[in-house]
């Protein structure tokens, strides 16, 4: 309604029932849930491996200190670097498919992820290892029942954090390169200048990310909250 | 064959602009089944000698033997009691006593059902599934005891258990753990800079002079204190004689010129 009264701009704003419309006729005609299917298939995907390998990069500098001043500096560069700007060279290596969007996903959350797990790993409190160190425990032992634990909240709050940055990172994937997906349909609605198209993405996108983000939450209380 | 034997342990920290020497010369017996204190000021070294003692420190010099053998071949028969519980806050009580169990790889039934037993004759009865920080400080420095217990270690290291507990805690668990000790026929080592502390727990105490960390006196307690709980200790006659002699050990190290 306010649109219509042209409150507000209805080109941009579109209206909450042509937005409804256009929903039906989409589910209607199975165009939608594929869109949707293959970019939550993207980002879900670029999420976990951002994830995994940030934390699996920040075991192996925490293990290596050799290996960690070595990496310092690359890693404060790619910190500091939009990681987006490096899209093009990605689609040009992998490919224009799935790959190179997922790993648009990936990266965007990779870098943060290693830092942010990396430093939690090294705050640890010497003397829970110290404890630990009094029953002869070896690095595995210790990584196993103290640094890892005790690293979980900064865990969390990163998942939380890359929610965000792999949907970043997809949609900003599909702008450049994809025929498929809510970033793709963003950007055709763009193109036509079917302003309605681009709100249903966007609400679309909204409310997978939020449930997204509720899920790490649900994982969040079922890992801490004992101890919280 | 002494029980421990500490050999001329000398030890010293490099940094990038200096060489600071922290022990010279610490050599010292223990017996099995005695309760020894290491006293001194802040920096005497104390802790590093614990620690070295405890295999987590090599000593530039000298070493440290248990029946004869290396300390780092006899891991296992060290238990360490650091200044606070530091019992893992995401893992229950019952988790957490059992953790030098799983680490040895020593942990079955029985081993649990000794260490439950343990946790409840130490007075925690019922706390098993309970998190740490649902604990006060006393109950969590008991249950480090029992962590520490656990394992059967032959030797006990006390890092100033008590220090960060208030005064009628730390006098009640003083009594325990001695009564405690004393029952299972543990050896046990006391690092403090309580004076008092020393005398109503040990059957001897070497006193620290720092800078460069040195044994300067040892002390005998006599038996009429030995023989004495913690706390009756302290109310016993004798009980001011040797602390003033302490005392005035103390303040002639404070006064002597250091070089």
């Amino acid at each position: 309604m306010a649109s219509r009264n042209h409150w507000i701009d209805p080109l941009i704003f579109s209206a909450p029932s042509k937005v409804g419309k256009l929903f039906i006729e989409k589910i209607n005609d199975g165009t939608l849930l594929n869109n949707l299917a293959v970019t939550l298939f993207e980002t879900v995907l670029g999420f976990i491996l951002g994830t995994l390998l940030g934390a699996l990069l920040a075991a192996i500098l925490w293990w290596s200190e050799r290996l960690s001043n070595i990496l310092d500096p690359y890693l404060v560069v790619l910190n500091a670097m939009p990681k987006v700007a490096l899209g093009p060279i990605l689609i040009v290596a992998l490919g224009t498919g799935y790959i190179s969007i997922i790993a648009m996903g990936a990266i965007i959350s990779v870098i943060i992820t290693t830092i942010v797990v990396y430093t939690s790993f090294k705050e640890v409190d010497y003397n829970y290892i110290k404890v630990l160190l009094t029953f002869g425990a070896n690095r595995k032992q210790i990584f196993r029942n103290v640094i890892l634990p005790s690293s979980f909240p900064a865990i969390i709050s990163t998942l939380k954090v890359n929610v965000g940055l792999s949907w970043v990172g997809v949609i900003v994937g599909e702008f450049l390169v994809s025929k498929q997906g809510l970033g793709y349909l963003i950007i055709y609605g763009f193109q036509v200048f079917n302003f309605t198209l681009i709100f249903l993405s966007l609400i679309l996108i909204a409310i997978c990310a939020t449930l997204m983000y509720q899920g790490v939450e649900y994982l969040e209380r079922k890992l801490i909250k004992d101890s919280k | 064959m002494n029980f421990l034997s500490v050999k001329n342990i000398n030890h010293v920290y490099f940094t990038k602009d200096q060489a600071k020497t922290a022990l010279e010369n610490i050599s010292l017996t223990i017996e099995e089944g005695e309760f020894i204190s290491l006293l001194g000021p802040s920096g005497c070294g104390k802790t590093t000698l614990l620690s070295i003692i405890a295999g987590l420190l090599k000593p530039t010099y000298g070493e440290v033997l248990i029946e004869g053998k290396s300390i780092s071949k006899s891991k296992s028969d060290i238990g360490y009691m650091l200044q606070q519980d530091y019992l893992f806050p995401w893992k229950t009580i019952e988790e957490n006593i059992l953790v030098g169990l799983q680490i040895m790889n020593q942990e079955t039934d029985h081993t649990r059902k000794q260490t439950l037993a343990l946790l409840e004759e130490i007075g925690l009865k019922g706390v098993e599934k309970s998190y740490p920080k649902q604990l006060s400080g006393g109950m969590r420095q008991r249950a480090a005891l029992v962590r520490t217990l656990a394992t059967n270690p032959k030797i006990l290291l006390l890092d100033e258990p008590f220090s960060a507990l208030d005064f009628q805690t730390k006098l009640k668990l003083e009594d325990l753990v001695s009564n405690t000790l004393k029952e299972y026929h543990k050896t046990a080592i006391l690092v403090t800079h309580d004076i008092g502390e020393a005398i109503a727990m040990s059957d001897r105490i070497y006193l620290l002079s720092k800078s460069p960390g040195k044994i300067a006196k040892v002390f005998e307690i006599p038996e009429c204190l030995r023989d004495e709980t913690p706390f009756d200790a302290r109310q016993h006659p004798e009980y001011s004689n040797i602390f003033q002699q302490i005392w005035e050990e103390l303040d002639n190290l404070e006064t002597k010129p250091e070089y």
